[in-house]
């Protein structure tokens, strides 16, 4: 366990160093560069060369990477061009947001999918079934920003339910450790601040959870049905087994295997939806810096958001497999 | 009185858009306490819906109608409720199934498969448990059995699987185990021990024993008395020697003809019944058999063939019997036993 654990973490630098070349590369072909951001329309040839020789942009491509790679081996990821502050910094600042929000998203998409998949296959053809289906086409097809303004003007503008906008009630004064809000709050035993930035994430972490919900109900549905045929099954119940254990024991277990692995695949897609998400309700993540930084070419920003996005959805897929392994003993990992 | 007593069992299968299925017509067989009874047939006749149908394991749908009885010790496992017939399952009546691999949890170790019926209904907790589970693994042959509770089905061969279910099933001394076709995914050396282990053990615990298959080998090596199923009834009961010795419905004959011999010569074809299980009446129309049957006569088409009871406890669906050694061949029909042929009232209803 352990040195598939270290062996798949070792993957990751070949990994890294590959993706990273591809899109250093990649990043620079874009038509415009920072200098165009910073100077505007109307600045002569002459200032624009100026300001790529201080950034260092007028030297070979394969030098300006092998600089980044070494700034890279001590953790550090440059300076925004917009900001000029540290990138580390900024990202410091603003991912836990984003990741908070995600983790809400995954967690009412798995705590609710799974077993509103389940019932669905138990109550296979009733009116639970045909509601879970139906609103599952619903929720995968409805974009996210339309849901997060539909939630928003139903919970927060209407009923008054939620908060609208921001992770934290300005008013309330907390301390910050790690910039994971909630974390923080329990952390220094501000209870309120905790619960209060939990509040916030509940609006935008449902309109994220849309579509990873949706699918997971309908992988645990489908999956439910399958196992309930197994020979496995029949031999349960001809022990005599009550309901409740064949259902429990021999049942949900083996149709887990699949919701697992879709998991890890809709985490990726999360971190990206979350910048679409974050934007309606005015989060602070990383979402709405990324979007700036596309339209600033600030190349530094860009080049570390996607290599931690890169490093995340190979670490959730690690995650993925190892808990794989612990339902599963054939795919025991060694 | 009979610990089983099967009467008239049916089951039909209506899916929305399909013809309605009758798999199982009117079956009845009996089986005594410590007995091994056979149920034999090809694919398709039935034998297994019979026995999912005793132990309530068919599938619930709409569409799916189980009539008749299956007495066992005084109650009618039909019409019993969800919670009686499981407290009734797994303690009482006990089965083992085809594919021992497939009917194995692949997620769960083989020690909790165990200890959960040994849980569920003598109520066993832990150490006990445990220690019991390893007991019943070593007597059902399976060598070092403290580290194979700890494994996985995947990690057993497949004749130690199948032991592992037969050790599941006689785990609370059940006093009637359906076998439902035990060794037919094993080969066959594995098979004779499985086959062996199981005459064992109901002979050691006096467990009457539901053999069901399509192997007369099996059905010679181990019943006391056979019916034999044909189009999801029974068209012959016997014990075994007279069966084997002077088959009397002319589908047991065509079984027996139809296994190869080692002793025939080279080149020597081979004797299949004609036609397949497809090629059926309705019993309701005449005999089922009839349009693959070499000695067909027009009363076979006329109506549902009597069940004929001979004195020596054995009884035959037919009109045109193969005729016993020695019996005067001109004769046909029932009339070849003088006095102990009567048709069996209640068989004379069609059935719809």
């Amino acid at each position: 366990m352990f040195r598939f654990i270290v062996r798949r973490l070792l993957q990751l630098i070949p990994t890294l160093f590959g993706l990273s070349l591809l899109l250093f590369i990649w990043v620079r072909r874009l038509p415009g560069g920072p200098e165009d951001a910073i100077l505007g329309e109307r600045a002569t040839p002459e200032m624009r060369a100026a300001i790529r020789r201080s950034m260092g942009l007028d030297e070979p491509i394969l030098v300006q990477y092998g600089r980044f790679v070494q700034r890279l081996l001590r953790l550090d990821l440059g300076t925004s061009t917009s900001t000029k502050r540290p990138v580390v910094e900024e990202f410091l600042e603003r991912f836990p947001g984003t990741i908070e929000l995600t983790i809400t998203a995954l967690v009412i998409a798995i705590g609710v999918g799974i077993p509103l998949g389940y019932l669905a296959a138990r109550r296979r053809g009733q009116l639970l079934d045909h509601l879970s289906v139906g609103g599952s086409l619903v929720g995968i097809c409805v974009p996210i920003f339309f849901l997060a303004y539909v939630l928003k003007a139903i919970f927060s503008e209407n009923l008054g339910w939620f908060p609208s906008s921001g992770r934290q009630d300005p008013t309330i004064e907390a301390t910050r450790i790690t910039n994971f809000f909630v974390l923080d709050g329990l952390m220094t035993r501000e209870w309120d601040a905790a619960m209060d930035a939990l509040w916030h994430l509940v609006l935008p972490g449902l309109a994220l959870a849309s579509i990873p919900l949706a699918i997971i109900v309908r992988i645990t549905r489908a999956s439910v049905l399958e196992v309930l045929n197994e020979d496995f099954v029949r031999t349960a119940e001809a022990k005599g087994l009550t309901e409740r254990t064949v259902r429990g024991r021999h049942v949900l277990r083996n149709s887990l295997l699949p919701v697992v692995t879709s998991i890890g695949l809709l985490t990726g897609g999360l971190l990206s939806g979350a910048v679409l998400t974050e934007t309606v309700f005015a989060f602070t993540g990383i979402g709405a810096f990324i979007y700036e930084a596309i339209g600033q070419r600030d190349y530094p920003v860009l080049l570390g958001f996607i290599m931690i996005i890169s490093v995340v959805y190979v670490l959730v897929n690690l995650l993925v497999d190892l808990s794989y392994s612990l339902i599963d003993p054939r795919v025991r990992v060694r | 009185m009979a610990l089983l007593e099967v009467d008239d069992l049916s089951v039909t299968f209506a899916r929305r858009g399909q013809r309605t299925v009758r798999a199982v017509d009117g079956v009845s067989f009996s089986v005594d306490a410590g007995e091994v009874v056979g149920l034999v047939g090809e694919s398709g006749c039935g034998k297994s819906v019979t026995s999912m149908a005793i132990m309530g394991l068919l599938p619930r749908h709409p569409g799916t109608r189980i009539g008749g009885k299956a007495v066992f010790d005084g109650t009618d496992l039909l019409g019993l409720d969800d919670r009686a017939r499981r407290d009734i399952r797994g303690r009482d009546v006990a089965m083992i199934f085809q594919d021992p691999l497939s009917s194995l949890n692949p997620v769960i170790p083989i020690g909790l498969q165990v200890t959960e019926v040994l849980a569920r209904h003598r109520g066993m907790k832990g150490d006990a448990a445990r220690k019991e589970a390893a007991g019943l693994l070593d007597r059902v042959g399976i060598p070092d059995p403290n580290r194979r509770l700890k494994e996985y089905p995947h990690q057993l061969s497949g004749g130690m699987r199948q032991r592992a279910l037969i050790a599941m099933a006689v785990a609370c001394r059940p006093r009637l185990l359906i076998a439902d076709e035990p060794t037919t995914a094993l080969d066959v050396t594995i098979q004779a021990q499985i086959l062996e282990l199981l005459k064992e053990l109901v002979h050691d615990s006096g467990t009457a024993l539901v053999m069901i298959t399509h192997d007369l080998g099996v059905v010679a090596g181990m019943c006391d008395s056979i019916n034999v199923l044909y189009a999801g009834r029974v068209v012959e009961t016997a014990r075994r020697r007279p069966l084997f010795r002077e088959p009397r419905h002319p589908y047991t004959a065509g079984l027996l003809g139809s296994v190869p011999r080692l002793d025939s010569g080279r080149g020597e074809p081979l004797n299949p019944i004609p036609g397949s299980v497809r090629d059926v009446l309705s019993w309701s129309e005449g005999c089922a058999f009839a349009p693959r049957c070499s000695r067909r006569v027009d009363a076979c088409l006329d109506e549902t063939p009597p069940v004929v009871r001979t004195h020596d406890a054995r009884s035959y669906r037919c009109v045109d019997p193969v005729p016993l050694p020695g019996a005067v061949p001109a004769q046909a029909g029932p009339a070849d036993q003088p006095g102990a042929s009567s048709p069996e009232p209640n068989e004379e209803k069609t059935r719809d």
